[in-house]
């Protein structure tokens, strides 16, 4: 059972039980977007606010979900704040090959800092898809997608 | 723009009062109280003699396995079931050498198999009871089934201020394609309520019922929560409306025996996959008289009697419902399951199930973080319930890690976890093949799960 320890990792848990910036909306919000997965039900909307150098000022998220999902948004607003919105689709591109692929970490330009401890995820397929929902909505926010975010 | 909801909570507590509705009397044996009530020690074999669990885990080839290093629990039952060996082996036989098409080709191998299709449609025809085999219509599960009904009996004859009524228990397929007909016709859909404990209101629903409404659509045995409907005292109040009535029986079909005769239903909708057969395969039971007045829903080969450009005609029941080549292997094989269900003591399931089902509910009453959802009197082998701080997907996930396979999620009934306020349940469906083993496997990983969310 040592395996389920590593899908849930301490700091996992803890982001769980009190996950960071949430339940929550910056005032200044100028970018939000809805995500949901019909298949588990898992929900999150997030908010953030991107000043005029496209630098993340701010990110709160809302909603509800597995401990996966809901570890992973909280991580991703701690990860987020003060990044240029170039500079997430890097760190995104990191997270997924984390999840998805044998990749090593701690690499000289590896910046996933404290999100590592997602790796444990890669194990469980099923449960990709429960770490990147927040992810996903967090990009369509930026971009300014309107459609609901979908992960299946 | 969106807007957070003030005061979203991820938990929310759900208010399962003890409210009941008066005793409905029910017809489905599940629910008569014919079954020992649960001894208190746990043991292999069922508490009622005739009934050798062990002898029917060795049907099932599946359930040697190990998961995870565990032996299979497999609690997915309301999912789909496992398959005894002679429904597999009757699969292989047919494509080893009977494989051919039906109704189409004078050589033996066609004749061995539209003999055996004909023969799976009475094998059916008896087990739920049809008077009459061009009653049973193969279609590929009870979604189509039910959209075969939507489309071809309610479509033509519902106008705007029609009314059709469902119930908040309903599987998204019973209705979605009400749903359509609504859109398509401007009927009104109805929903009847339902206590606390998951049963229905009877009197609500009985108030709803009216001269407007034309068709009464419910399920007979709630996939999500184990509610045992009383449908033959709905379908008797439908009927003195004017309503045609409706079942969806994919949940009832395996868990006791069917006499749409004595029901009184008018169609009566059913998945083999539910019942130990195949995947892609199942019954719609209509009326002779309704069937006979539809027209058919899909056009093609088969359903024919000749065709011209100017106009077709239609071939006798059942074959004008059922449209191009079917699922060949598939209802052969349902007619091995049926056969299979057929071959064993029926009121030995129903009083097996029903003492798992007392054995997981005493246990899992007897965890504290755990709400079991859905509390009706008469309920058949299905145990939702919700862990206070654990999402049901976590819980999921740990007890695979223990070879038992449950689900979790809204179980496409997404209206009723609105209902008990809910995103998702984790849901343990029983079947003849389990046993308390597999349910101590249950217990044991979701005291895991407590632990590793320190509960
Ligand atoms: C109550 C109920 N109705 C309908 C269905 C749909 O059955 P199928 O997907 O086999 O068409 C299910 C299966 O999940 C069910 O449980």
């Amino acid at each position: 059972m040592s395996d389920l320890r590593e899908l849930y990792e301490e700091v996992i848990l803890d982001h769980n039980r009190n996950p960071r910036n949430y339940p929550r909306r910056p005032e200044k919000t100028n970018h939000s977007a809805h995500g949901f997965n019909p298949v588990c039900g898992d929900e999150f909307f997030v908010h953030l606010h991107v000043d005029e150098n496209g630098i993340i000022q701010d990110i709160g998220f809302d909603g509800a979900g597995c401990a996966i999902s809901t570890a992973s948004a909280s991580l991703m607003t701690e990860a987020l704040k003060g990044l240029h919105t170039d500079e997430v689709e890097r760190l995104f591109g990191q997270v997924h090959s984390l999840l998805t692929e044998e990749r090593q970490v701690g690499g000289p330009d590896d910046f996933l800092g404290k999100l590592t401890v997602l790796t444990g995820v890669k194990q469980y397929p099923m449960r990709v898809k429960c770490a990147t929902l927040a992810w996903h909505t967090m990009r369509a926010a930026i971009a300014d997608d309107s459609e609901t975010v979908c992960t299946e | 723009m969106i807007e957070i909801e003030s005061g979203t909570r991820r938990f929310p507590p759900t208010a399962l009062s003890a409210e009941v509705a008066t005793a409905p009397s029910v017809s489905f044996p599940a629910a008569k109280e014919s079954a020992a009530s649960p001894d208190k020690h746990p043991e292999r074999r069922s508490s009622k003699g005739s009934f050798d669990v062990e002898a029917m885990r060795a049907e099932f080839p599946i359930l040697s396995q190990q998961v995870n290093g565990h032996p299979l629990s497999y609690l997915d039952n309301g999912a789909t079931t496992q398959k005894p060996q002679r429904v597999i082996d009757t699969l292989r036989r047919y494509y080893e050498s009977d494989n051919a098409n039906i109704h189409r080709g004078l050589h033996s191998l066609s004749e061995r198999a539209t003999r055996d299709c004909d023969k799976a449609r009475e094998t059916i025809r008896s087990f739920i009871n049809a008077s009459d085999q061009r009653e049973i219509i193969f279609v590929r599960g009870t979604t189509e089934a039910l959209n075969l009904v939507a489309q071809s009996y309610a479509r033509p004859r519902l106008q705007a201020d029609d009314e059709i009524l469902i119930t908040t228990l309903e599987h998204h397929s019973n209705i979605v394609p009400w749903q359509l007909v609504c859109r398509q016709t401007g009927a009104k859909l109805r929903v009847a309520p339902i206590h606390d404990s998951g049963e229905l209101d009877l009197e609500a629903l009985k108030g709803m019922l009216g001269p407007r409404t034309r068709v009464v659509a419910l399920t007979h045995v709630s996939n999500a929560l184990g509610t045992v409907n009383p449908v033959a005292d709905i379908i008797e109040m439908a009927r003195a409306q004017g309503a045609i009535t409706v079942l969806d029986g994919a949940q009832a079909v395996a868990h006791g025996a069917i006499d749409v005769q004595d029901l009184n239903c008018d169609f009566y909708a059913f998945s083999g996959h539910k019942v130990y057969g195949p995947t892609g395969i199942g019954v719609l039971f209509g009326r002779k008289c309704l069937l006979e007045e539809m027209e058919p829903w899909q056009g093609g080969g088969d359903m024919i009697r000749t065709v011209s450009f100017e106009e077709s005609t239609w071939n006798e029941l059942p074959y004008r419902f059922e449209a191009g080549t079917p699922n060949i292997a598939g209802i052969i094989g349902l007619g091995a399951a049926i056969e299979f269900m057929a071959s064993i003591d029926m009121d030995a399931v129903v009083a097996h199930e029903k003492d798992l089902l007392a054995y997981a509910t005493e246990a899992l009453d007897g965890l504290s973080n755990i709400r079991i959802i859905g509390t009706a009197r008469h309920k058949a082998g299905i145990l939702s319930f919700v862990m206070d701080g654990v999402h049901p997907h976590d819980i999921g996930t740990i007890a695979d890690q223990h070879g038992v396979a449950i689900r979790a999620g809204h179980h496409c009934a997404m209206p009723l976890m609105k209902r008990y306020r809910v995103p998702a349940t984790s849901r343990a469906s029983l079947a003849l093949y389990n046993d308390r083993k597999d349910i101590d496997a249950l217990v044991t990983s979701l005291q895991k799960t407590k632990e590793i969310f320190r509960l």
